[in-house]
């Protein structure tokens, strides 16, 4: 996904000369293209967030659209009030991207785990929370953050993710996704981890279930119009999936969105997310989904459960 | 006073008579804070705003202006009162002050709502930051403006104060001045006793800053040390500017706390016979 990110936001660099690519450090030789065409566009500000983020709405309000790169965690909690004020509260044009996000740097321990930036983003007014499934919803997404006016976090994996979405999916902001039709059960999910839903599934056809499987693509916007839809196709138990905390992410925003609608729906919602707890024995990605119960073996036990 | 022709030293005087009281009359009308860092740093703005920032108060948006972050939010009484006296907007709209519903409170809020505010701040350590980033947006954009902030010494506290120091250093950023109100005082002390600021004037000078050290009451020496700041092509300019908080009124003149008192209806008349 990082490399898509490189990739796009060197193309739009060359499109406009309001793009301008801050890193906190990070990136070596990714961004060599980006640097090539447009090298006074490109800022390594240091292993020093909260002053990034605030420079860049000092940017944002002097016209330009700078796009923040940096690990997640020190991208979002680490510089949290520069987001709210600077960011947020200035509706300034920046895109901050979050890379290795969920558990993408597993092995790298807690320091670099982020579970919660969703649920502590998304109480801030004003800003689009997208995570998208892979690096074609990525692109779409990027492409059109840039023409939107206020701030925009995303989400993103590191690199190696397998491509999700149809090649004639409609991708963007807010835009819920069909991935794979289904009866009874619903299983939604945002960014890469959808993945393990789509192995599970094959597993579970061959038992003679035949989940639905839908992306949302972020939280902020929700596309309604598209979970109003779910809701008319009655499945009996929606399962949300989302590498983030049980608290405050997908399930919580999904469980939200129904108690607000007030629908007669009887649709029970199941929730797959990070237990609420740090993470100890450390592995790789792979392992760790595996070991907290978010990955596809967990998937399927819940779904024979139910 | 919309203007002020060329350095009319007694025209400045009485402007920051004129302003002290209106700041001293508010704060005891409205019951509003930060009495003695609004009045610490009120030479520097008027200078700022009379004389060294190109700005124009019909067209507060005109994309070539030069920028101001009132870093240290809290003086924004102290700032309401020039944007006025300076013509950015009709002085009757400070009437309401701090009362509910008014725009006008204890700190700047975002652009939009109050012309010639640039920023929302008043969160320690975020003005300077984004002074910087405009700064560096004008070099980008090929923009001939420049960039100011001014800060106070409880403000150097903050660690993206020396986030934004060194930045500003590596890139070696002409187009940005920073001017520090060192009235020695943070909220619940002195500054110096809080944390070890000193050598002040010597750690930016070591982050790659031209430093230059004045008295911050002083017109000629805030002249002085802004143009000196304008002529410096390589670096990034500091100002330690030497206040004394509360100046002006002899009863309030560094004591700490007129940070957070509001004056009495004897304290009132007693200040504004001072001035």
């Amino acid at each position: 996904m990082r490399n898509a990110f490189a990739t796009c936001i060197t193309k739009l660099a060359k499109e406009r000369e309001d793009i301008v690519l801050l890193s906190g450090d990070i990136g070596n030789r990714m961004f060599d293209d980006f640097k090539n065409i447009a090298p006074n566009r490109f800022i390594n500000c240091g292993i020093a967030e909260a002053n990034m983020m605030s420079l860049a709405a000092g940017m944002a309000l002097s016209g330009l659209r700078p796009m923040i790169y940096t690990i997640t965690p020190f991208t979002t909690t680490r510089c949290l009030e520069q987001i709210k004020i600077g960011a947020a509260y200035h509706q300034a044009n920046i895109i901050i991207v979050g890379t290795g996000s969920g558990l993408s740097y597993a092995e790298l321990g807690p320091t670099h785990h982020s579970l919660e930036d969703i649920a502590i983003l998304r109480s801030i007014p004003g800003i689009r929370i997208l995570a998208p499934a892979d690096s074609n919803e990525l692109t779409a997404q990027l492409e059109e953050a840039v023409n939107l006016s206020g701030p925009t976090y995303i989400r993103i994996g590191k690199k190696g993710e397998p491509s999700i979405h149809h090649k004639n999916s409609k991708l963007g902001i807010g835009k819920g996704q069909l991935l794979k039709e289904g009866d009874e059960i619903l299983l939604l999910g945002i960014g890469p981890i959808i993945n393990e839903a789509l192995k599970a599934s094959e597993t579970l056809a061959k038992r003679d279930k035949n989940i639905a499987i839908a992306t949302l693509g972020g939280i902020e916007p929700i596309d309604s119009a598209f979970l109003k839809l779910m809701i008319k196709r009655n499945f009996h138990t929606w399962i949300t999936l989302e590498e983030h905390s049980i608290r405050g992410g997908l399930g919580t925003t999904i469980l939200e969105w129904i108690a607000d609608n007030n629908f007669e729906s009887k649709v029970k919602v199941k929730r797959i997310g990070a237990p609420h707890k740090f993470i100890h024995k450390l592995g790789n990605q792979e392992y760790t989904r595996n070991q907290i119960g978010i990955d596809n073996q967990a998937i399927i036990s819940l779904i024979e459960n139910l | 006073m919309n203007t002020i022709s060329g350095n009319n030293y007694e025209d400045f005087n009485s402007l920051s008579k004129l302003l002290r009281k209106r700041i001293i009359e508010t704060s005891a009308k409205a019951k509003i804070p930060h009495l003695g860092s609004c009045l610490s740093c009120l030479e520097i703005l008027i200078f700022l705003y009379w004389k060294e920032l190109k700005i124009n108060v019909n067209d507060p948006e005109d994309i070539d202006r030069d920028r101001f972050l009132l870093s240290k939010g809290h003086a924004a009484p102290a700032l309401f009162q020039v944007l006025a006296e300076r013509g950015f907007y009709k002085k009757d709209l400070l009437n309401d002050i701090g009362e509910s519903g008014s725009v006008f409170h204890e700190h700047p809020p975002k652009p939009g709502f109050i012309p010639g505010v640039e920023a929302a701040t008043g969160s320690l350590g975020h003005g300077m930051p984004m002074a910087l980033g405009m700064a560096m947006a004008a070099n980008i954009k090929h923009q001939q403006y420049r960039s100011y902030a001014l800060i106070s010494d409880g403000e150097c506290n903050e660690g993206s104060i020396w986030e934004a120091a060194m930045l500003a250093g590596s890139l070696k950023l002409a187009n940005l001045t920073v001017l520090i109100d060192f009235n020695k005082w943070q909220a619940t002390g002195r500054s110096e006793d809080i944390m070890a600021l000193e050598p002040l004037q010597g750690k930016w000078k070591s982050f790659g800053w031209h430093t230059q050290e004045i008295d911050g009451h002083n017109f000629t020496e805030i002249n002085t040390s802004l143009n000196n700041a304008r002529l410096e092509l390589n670096k990034p300019s500091l100002i330690v500017a030497h206040t004394i908080k509360g100046k002006g009124i002899s009863f309030m003149e560094d004591d700490n706390n007129w940070h957070y008192r509001t004056p009495n209806e004897k304290e009132l008349h007693e200040a504004l016979k001072e001035l």
